[in-house]
């Protein structure tokens, strides 16, 4: 819990005095004139002296690990109480449309676990490599420190984002539609030094991170990938990695299902034959109409969404000028451009980029018109540096049916009124 | 030859051992794992069996620990309670429009079951089950999902890789490559693509969105 504590300054009474004529005055203003006439001269968040303006406000360590404004409060991770039996093994969500830019605050981060969030203690933190090594190797945080390190921007997706939308629009709010995504600097090892200092045997073609939790999170993931780009992350944004995302060490994985990205990492085996284990198996395979079933896919497709305007974030101003912004990301690279339609799909026109734009990172886009007040149709539709376009959801269907849960890139609207209220819909 | 040049390439060697930093192992970092370090934490099993512990336990013994230690959550025959997962059935359901993915109707590989109870279940205490519960579990869940009929039947390391599950051939490698991406790769239209747009599906008429003025999880308070 967080509050504020007013400073206590040397003169306290006569403060006091200040603020209570000051507030009976107000009251007394406001019987006679009635609310803003008593300020025709002009808008009362200007001619009426504020209280910020005049009284000194808390000192330099009222917080010591800062939080944001009171006015705030509302932006929050949620979740979706009737989707899982219990939080300890479910899920909440980014907040998407309360934010800009490209960077996830780590608070707002979204959360999955399998088994809750593993505390542990830095101290006690040993990193395992074993299997088809030449030397099984531990690792303390005080050694995963001395190798080089290296700082960088991806995005993680959780692979059942938008998963609840696949049969038609269920969900009122981008918050839950595609809230499990966040994006974060992270600096870490890359996974390949760590390989190396092991000595990966010439017939290894997997390793499989484990987590610490609980739940003893494994997967199997491809040595390539391992040697390419993965890397074993402690920091995010600039500060250690929060519990609920892997503290104090977890894998990236980048472009990868967020799933495979396995935090409160303790050991990685090294084999040849993948593991099959469950999170490979019963969850993260992609059922299909015909009732088979696709395995190991890994990369995340590219994506965007409109954050704002959005169900939980109205227009509110009325006709004008009206700012339409969202993110957009893939798995395979850079976005390269970003397209909205106003009409649900029938015309489109090319949005404005604007913010760093790195390999499998977020990117943010806006577009800017002038709005008459009439029901838009709001899409948007991202291409990535390799030329993949984003799909409609009927296009994803068509290959993949409705069963499979995961890998749900679709291209979203939303319906907004003449109010400016906007509504989660699909479109023929 | 003169020892000059030997040496000096000798020299040259070791100068560019110390300078090539991301060549195997050389930072020399970290310790080795010992045999007893690796062996409390390398419990992984595999289909091919590697990583099964001794041991072996019955349908009927597993009935009881099931009973026990699992039912509240998954039901007596796993067929689940409430909201927790559901471990037996949904055989024939794969195509149709309300998959049950259990054991016994999707999971392709027996070793996933012994592998994913013995690191993480029972859920409120992952990681206390003997070996021969895991496998006289695994016997019980091989039973509620007819892969086996005889409740004598018990599972060990030794029978362990010769039970088939049904649905092991229903799996296959992503092939988006292949089935998708040359159709996602196309210039997109950019006018008059979709001329009289229709709304097909609302989300207002479902409405099972969490009511935004609940108190939310993970507020500042
Ligand atoms: C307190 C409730 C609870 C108890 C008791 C419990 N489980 Fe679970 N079980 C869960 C939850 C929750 C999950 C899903 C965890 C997740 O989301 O990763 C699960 C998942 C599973 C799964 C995987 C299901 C799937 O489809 O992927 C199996 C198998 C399983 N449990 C077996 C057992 C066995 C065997 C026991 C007894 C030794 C047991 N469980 C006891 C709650 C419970």
């Amino acid at each position: 819990m967080f509050k504020q504590e007013k400073p206590e300054l040397a003169v306290p009474a006569r403060r006091q005095f200040l603020k209570a004529g000051l507030t009976a005055g107000v009251a007394a203003g406001a019987m006679v004139a009635g609310g803003r006439t008593a300020f025709a001269e002009g808008d009362e968040a200007i001619v009426e002296k504020k209280d910020w303006a005049v009284y000194p406000g808390n000192g330099v360590d009222a917080a010591p690990y800062g939080m944001p404004s009171q006015f705030e409060a509302h932006v929050v991770r949620r979740n979706v109480p009737w989707l899982t039996a219990d939080t300890v093994s479910s899920v909440n969500f980014t907040p998407l449309h309360e934010l800009d830019g490209i960077i996830t605050p780590n608070g707002l981060c979204f959360e999955r676990h399998h088994g809750g969030v593993a505390e542990v203690d830095p101290a006690e933190y040993r990193l395992m490599i074993n299997g088809l090594v030449d030397k099984p190797m531990v690792f303390t945080m005080e050694d995963l420190k001395r190798f080089p390190r290296e700082n960088r921007i991806y995005f993680l997706e959780c692979a059942a984002n938008s998963g609840m939308e696949w049969r038609g629009a269920q969900l009122n709010g981008c918050q839950y539609t595609h809230g499990m995504i966040h994006n974060v600097v992270y600096t870490g090892v890359p996974l390949k030094y760590l390989l190396e200092e092991a000595g990966v045997k010439t017939n290894a073609k997997w390793v499989m991170p484990e987590g610490a939790d609980a739940s003893g999170m494994t997967r199997s993931v491809p040595l390539e990938k391992a040697l390419d780009d993965c890397m074993v992350a402690f920091k995010m944004n600039g500060e250690a990695l929060r519990p609920e995302q892997g503290y104090p060490a977890r894998l990236v994985v980048p472009g990868w299902e967020g799933n495979m990205w396995v935090k409160w990492l303790r050991r990685i085996e090294v084999g040849d034959e993948p593991w099959q284990h469950r999170e490979e198996t019963s969850k993260y395979t992609d059922l299909m109409a015909n009732g088979k079933a696709r395995r190991f896919t890994w990369e995340m497709d590219a994506k965007s969404v409109i954050t704002n305007p959005s169900p939980q974030a109205p227009i509110t101003h009325g006709k004008g000028r009206t700012v339409i912004t969202g993110v957009a990301w893939s798995g395979r690279g850079k976005i390269d451009r970003v397209d909205v339609s106003l009409d649900g799909g029938n015309n489109w026109r090319e949005a404005r980029i604007s913010g760093p734009s790195f390999d499998k990172s977020m990117h943010r886009f806006y577009y800017e018109f002038d709005w008459d007040g009439s029901e838009l149709l709001l899409q948007s539709r991202a291409i990535d540096s390799t030329g993949y376009v984003q799909p409609t959801k009927n296009e994803l269907r068509a290959v993949r049916g409705t069963n499979s849960i995961y890998h749900n890139n679709g291209i979203q609207t939303w319906l907004v009124n003449s109010k400016g209220e906007a509504e989660n819909v699909e479109v023929s | 030859m003169s020892r000059f040049p030997k040496a000096a390439l000798l020299a040259a060697g070791i100068h560019m051992a110390l300078i090539s930093p991301v060549l195997a192992g050389q930072f020399n970092l970290g310790r080795e794992a010992t045999p007893e370090e690796v062996a409390a934490w390398d419990i992984d099993v595999r289909p091919d069996g590697q990583g099964l512990p001794e041991g072996r336990g019955t349908v009927a013994q597993g009935e009881e620990i099931f009973a026990e230690k699992c039912a509240a959550c998954h039901g007596d025959f796993g067929e689940g309670v409430d909201r927790w997962p559901v471990l037996a059935g949904g055989q024939g359901s794969l195509k149709s429009d309300n998959p049950v993915k259990t054991i016994g109707s999707y999971w392709p590989y027996l070793s996933t079951v012994f592998d994913y109870i013995n690191r993480a279940m029972p859920f409120t205490e992952a990681k206390s089950l003997e070996p021969d519960e895991v496998y006289a579990i695994t016997a019980y869940l091989l039973y509620v999902n007819d892969v086996v009929t005889d409740e004598d039947f018990e599972l060990s390391k030794e029978n362990f890789v010769s039970v088939k599950m049904p649905n092991t051939d229903n799996f296959y490698m992503d092939d988006r490559e292949t089935t998708e991406l040359a159709d996602r790769r196309k210039a997109p239209c950019m006018e008059n693509c979709k001329p009289g747009v229709k709304v097909t599906k609302r989300a207002a008429i479902i409405d099972v969105t969490p009511d935004e003025g609940a108190e939310p999880k993970g507020s500042l308070e």
